[in-house]
């Protein structure tokens, strides 16, 4: 056991999730290669969203398999970090269009 | 930017590569790769390219040349090695000559071996960087390319400044596509008989994407932005020799990218790996079964003849081809060859 929460090499052990709950796992692994694969969007555009979401989560682990995977699909770091931007204006976007509701708020309680 | 031997750099020597190579352990051999789908031994199947690499002089110095090629090389191919690759050529009916080096058209008997090689109704490739096209001694370049119908396999590694500088050196973007607008308007990249390849090399330790996937933007962002059309796009994997071997190890990224390699091992790539029909030359007559295997210097091995004065086209044509670690870089994903990836 760790004394820290994140390590880099542990994106390589993702497999074991599939030691306790193998069916589970294999179910996993072939939605998850499913859903990768180039369809009404191409591979790269869904790296690219990948890599967005990635930084909308904040998973380090996403981040370094779909910064890779981005280049592997030709993306260029513009594209990348435009991809990037998307994320972080959805993320500043999502907590502004919440001050919506503090508005309501306020004026319920406010003469 | 300097060769890693005007650098007297601790990987200049093939001997110091290999060392570095076979130092990394990994999960599978090269060969017990090949043995799971039954290409161990890997043979040659003939020979339908003849690689002649006239040297390791070239105007640029990019960061991921496996030849570590530069200005300040002088190996290039003399006079008897030059007639001795000639008469070998023209004593067989290998349908291509593909001329490397370097930068080839350097060499004082580029223009005089490609008329031959032509001459003898060879199909002829030119595997040039851009710039030289544009350097004023070599201005008639593309038109004597032009005029012999020669097939040109032009570097390019993306379609922006940034990243092509990067990896090529200042300033050769704006060159290349200059050079590549001066070959459109001779007729290259639309006149059938005119062929215009370009290749990408990743700008890093990854993967090249899909060959069919970029080619089909490369082609609309070069049309839209600078009015270039091209034929087709080569993806080709760095491999892990001279100076890329130099940026992985100093980018922290040398086990990893050799471990990516190996991860992505394919079948169907090892089967149409080039050195199966090619015959790689050296700029001193020896023979390798490929390029990278010449700049780690490991000859063509198990009886077959090891030099262009001992040409034999029948021996040399059903060689075993000798293999490394390196190798995984020709069989990772698509897989990867002079002529781009082998395996869809």
């Amino acid at each position: 056991m760790s004394d820290h929460y994140y390590d880099a090499s542990d994106l390589g052990r993702f497999a074991e999730m599939g030691e306790e709950a193998p069916e589970l796992w294999k179910k996993f692994l072939a939605w998850y290669s499913a859903v990768f694969a180039e369809g009404a969007l191409s591979e790269r555009e869904k790296s690219l969203i990948a890599l967005g979401v990635a930084h909308a989560v904040q998973c380090p682990y996403c981040i370094d398999a779909f910064s890779s995977g981005s280049l592997e699909k030709g993306a260029s770091p513009e594209q990348m970090t435009e991809a990037v931007h998307v994320a972080a204006a959805i993320r500043g976007g999502a907590s502004l269009v919440h001050g919506v509701q503090m508005r309501n708020h306020v004026h319920k309680l406010s003469m | 930017m300097s060769s890693l031997q005007f650098r007297a750099h601790p990987l200049a020597t093939a001997a110091a590569q290999r060392a570095h190579l076979a130092a990394l352990p990994l999960p599978v051999r090269f060969e017990a790769a090949l043995a799971q789908t039954g290409l161990d031994p890997l043979r040659a199947t003939g020979i339908d390219v003849f690689q002649l690499n006239l040297g390791k002089k070239c105007n640029q110095t990019c960061r991921h040349c496996h030849v570590d090629a530069g200005p300040d090389r002088r190996e290039v191919m003399p006079d008897n090695v030059v007639d001795a690759c000639l008469a070998a050529l023209a004593s067989t009916s290998i349908p291509t000559v593909d001329i490397t080096g370097g930068a080839p058209e350097l060499h004082p008997r580029f223009r005089d071996i490609v008329t031959r090689a032509r001459g003898l109704g060879r199909h002829v490739m030119d595997r040039c960087n851009l710039t030289i096209l544009l350097v004023p001694a070599y201005a008639d370049l593309a038109a004597f390319l032009a005029a012999n119908g020669v097939e040109i396999v032009a570097s390019l590694p993306a379609v922006n400044s940034r990243q092509t500088d990067a990896q090529r050196g200042d300033g050769v973007f704006e060159r290349s596509i200059a050079a590549l607008q001066r070959l459109n308007a001779l007729g290259y990249g639309t006149d059938p008989a005119l062929r215009l390849q370009l290749v990408t090399n990743p700008v890093g330790a990854f993967l090249p994407a899909s060959q069919a996937a970029l080619e089909a933007d490369w082609k609309r962002e070069l049309r839209r932005r600078w009015g270039i059309e091209f034929d087709h796009l080569y993806t080709i994997t760095n491999m892990p020799i001279s100076r890329y071997l130099e940026y992985l190890v100093d980018s922290g990224n040398f086990a990893g990218y050799m471990e990516r390699l190996v991860n992505a091992y394919n079948p169907a790539a090892a089967a149409g790996v080039m050195c199966r029909n090619t015959l790689s030359i050296g700029w001193d007559g020896t023979l390798y079964d490929c390029d990278f295997n010449q700049m780690l210097e490991i000859p063509v091995n198990h009886g077959a003849p090891g030099s262009i004065f001992e040409f034999d086209a029948a021996r040399l044509g059903s060689r075993q081809i000798e293999v490394g670690s390196h190798c995984f870089g020709c069989t990772a994903g698509a897989g990867s060859s002079c002529g781009g990836s082998t395996a869809v």
